[in-house]
């Protein structure tokens, strides 16, 4: 059985030159393994700062864990040291960016930067790596991989190469795989194969799986839980097809009404405006007192302003953070 | 309808240097696009990353010059026009852009920007412009305490409100708006296309709407029309081209956009084949073939032309019905 990852009252404090703030302020959540846990967000809102904490690649000190647990396999992450780290980044954690050119070095050939992780971790001699990576492009459908070993990444397109950076990722059979936007600057066909890549090489390495990503609809593709970031902290939490179908917190309720999906032959499109959300995100460093979502949200409230909700289970499996959450069927 | 805009076979080459030797090629960008635009209407334009939507929208307010082709407003043609020729014309046609930081001077006040075009164009007195500008600020939904701040005051989406009455001063015609909530936040988005489409029945605006978002684009066009490879492959109703597409790359496009529901996941996805060609080096006979599942030995030879099919838009493909 693989460890699973525990978060527990994470927070990350940022100081500018100006001022210091939280950008991640006490998060707790859990991912098993086998399992695809969305944090899903707007700019600021904190995912992607909250995997650089776990990975513990925070740009330090400007960018500090002031408090909190990053439990993996009876190691806190928070207090490990380097050493330790570099045995377990790229080894048992994977990590997948956005842009891929962030994780391939552009004067190596990828074959051997891929190989270079396995001899590095994994102890294997080249000829033996070299097989291993081979395999590897096979399992991630790189086309042709025994060709494309010798390529440098500029040689491929956006697509391929996102697909190496998946192959790098998985190549020591991680734990824990960490995706960052991992389809977020490709084009939609690109992103339809790579997504379906990723899921099934997820599951069959059975990873627990932290996705961030700010396309609600990749969560509704990929995802088994969701938790909602907002201003540093989550503000829902649930599997994802409850998240769809009856989200609690107006935040979620907001973000999934203004989207305008396609629709399917024969669903009515209306060309009526959009439920928006009013207003514009908080700066992190001048937050309101209460709920952050409060000056936006239709619903807030007395207490919402005056009195910062504590995330709470609504129902099993379903966490708000809200004084007046929706309704479970509304 | 009368057409407001009439594009007939418009085409861009690009030459770019090739490799180290100092060779040089030449890239078809866009190939024999023609499409026209009713007032008061919304064209989207979508297709993938170096498909050409972009230099399409970049050659109707004549950033470009088209290489064949002409491009009439109105009737008259300004695919040619000169510097001076255009000037009056420019004024029935602006653009907003993905980035509003690279659209917006950072030096510049909010009110200075919005004002700008009504100089350069000589149109009315000092307190007429003023006015003006304190009308587009209301309109747009930026603060009037906010017209002496510089750009960088703003939010992403204020920016693209400063953009769009940047652009409305001039009272356009046609707006080119080339990936305008792209780089917005979700929750921002909305807000941004309600007020796209509030000014729209306000001004009588027309749209070209470049986007790759197909949701967006469904829920903001009357018509669509889809590039590949240069080449517009169909066009027509939003409901035709979205429910009842004809292209087997519309179809490929439409089954890859992720849907926001997690109920329908594995039941739907059909994951296109292969990867988009080079545009240096574009397939013959028809751009699409080597990934196409429906393509026949006709598809290797001859470029399909585009023509009408059952659903009422026109698509060009050899063996759609």
């Amino acid at each position: 059985m693989k460890p699973l990852l525990s978060i527990e009252g994470l927070t990350v404090e940022l100081a500018t030159r100006d001022r210091t703030f939280d950008a991640v302020s006490d998060l707790t959540f859990v991912v098993a393994p086998n399992e695809v846990l969305a944090l899903v967000g707007e700019s600021g809102s904190g995912k992607s700062m909250t995997a650089m904490a776990i990975m513990r690649l925070l740009p330090e000190p400007l960018a500090e864990i002031v408090s909190g647990r990053i439990l993996f396999d009876g190691i806190d992450l928070a207090r490990a040291n380097e050493a330790t780290l570099r045995g377990i980044r790229g080894n048992r954690i994977g990590l997948i960016f956005q842009e891929p050119m962030t994780s391939l070095n552009p004067s190596i050939r990828v074959g051997p930067q891929v190989a270079e992780v396995l001899r590095l971790h994994k102890g294997l001699d080249t000829a033996v790596a070299r097989n291993r990576v081979e395999d590897l492009f096979e399992q991630v459908r790189i086309p042709d991989p025994k060709r494309r070993y010798d390529d440098f990444p500029h040689q491929m397109s956006g697509g391929m190469r996102q697909r190496v950076v998946i192959a790098l990722a998985l190549a020591c059979d991680p734990d824990v795989l960490i995706a960052d936007e991992p389809t977020t600057a490709l084009d939609v066909t690109t992103q339809a194969q790579i997504l379906e890549t990723f899921r099934d090489l997820q599951a069959a390495v059975g990873a627990a799986t932290i996705l961030i990503t700010h396309d609600l609809a990749v969560v509704a593709e990929t995802a088994d839980r969701v938790a909602v970031m907002y201003a540093g902290r989550i503000v829902e939490e649930t599997a994802t097809e409850q998240l769809f179908a009856a989200p609690r917190h107006p935040y979620t309720h907001g973000l999934l009404r203004s989207m305008p999906h396609v629709t399917e032959a024969g669903e009515v499109r209306t060309r009526e405006r959009l439920p928006e959300i009013k207003g514009t995100v908080p700066a992190l460093w001048s937050l309101p007192p209460g709920c952050p979502f409060a000056p936006r949200c239709p619903r807030a409230r007395v207490q919402c302003a005056a009195e910062r909700p504590r995330l709470i289970e609504l129902a099993p499996g379903h966490r708000a953070a809200c004084w007046y959450p929706l309704e479970a069927g509304a | 309808m009368t057409k407001l805009l009439d594009v007939r076979n418009i085409s861009k080459r690009f030459t770019v240097p090739r490799g180290i030797s100092g060779g040089s090629a030449i890239v078809h960008a866009v190939d024999d696009v023609s499409f026209s635009i009713a007032r008061g209407e919304t064209l989207g334009l979508v297709g993938e990353s170096g498909c050409g939507k972009s230099t399409v929208g970049k050659m109707i307010v004549r950033l470009l010059e088209p290489s064949e082709g002409q491009i009439l407003l109105e009737g008259d043609d300004i695919s040619h026009a000169s510097h001076r020729a255009m000037r009056p014309l420019r004024r029935k046609v602006q653009m907003i852009f993905q980035d509003p930081n690279g659209s917006l001077n950072p030096r510049q006040r909010a009110a200075d920007l919005v004002e700008e075009p009504l100089i350069v164009h000589g149109l009315g007195s000092a307190s007429e412009r003023g006015a003006k500008v304190a009308d587009l600020f209301a309109r747009v939904g930026l603060r009037s305490d906010q017209m002496l701040n510089v750009p960088s005051k703003f939010s992403g989406g204020q920016r693209q409100r400063l953009a769009i009455a940047r652009a409305l001063a001039l009272n356009p015609l046609l707006i080119v708006a080339d990936e305008p909530v792209s780089a917005l936040d979700v929750s921002i988005q909305a807000q941004v296309i309600n007020l796209m489409s509030d000014i729209q029945k306000e001004f009588g605006l027309a749209y070209l709407f470049v986007a790759h978002d197909l949701g967006i684009v469904q829920h903001i066009s009357d018509r669509v029309a889809v590039m590949y490879l240069g080449r517009i492959v169909e066009i027509g109703d939003t409901a035709a081209v979205y429910h009842r597409p004809s292209h087997p790359y519309t179809r490929t496009l439409m089954d890859a956009v992720p849907r926001a529901d997690p109920t329908h996941r594995h039941s739907r996805i059909r994951v296109p084949r292969g990867e988009v060609p080079s545009p240096l080096n574009p397939p013959t006979g028809c751009a699409f073939h080597p990934r196409c599942p429906i393509a026949t030995d006709i598809c290797h030879q001859q470029r399909p032309l585009l023509r009408r099919v059952a659903s009422g838009a026109e698509a060009a493909c050899h063996n759609s019905d």
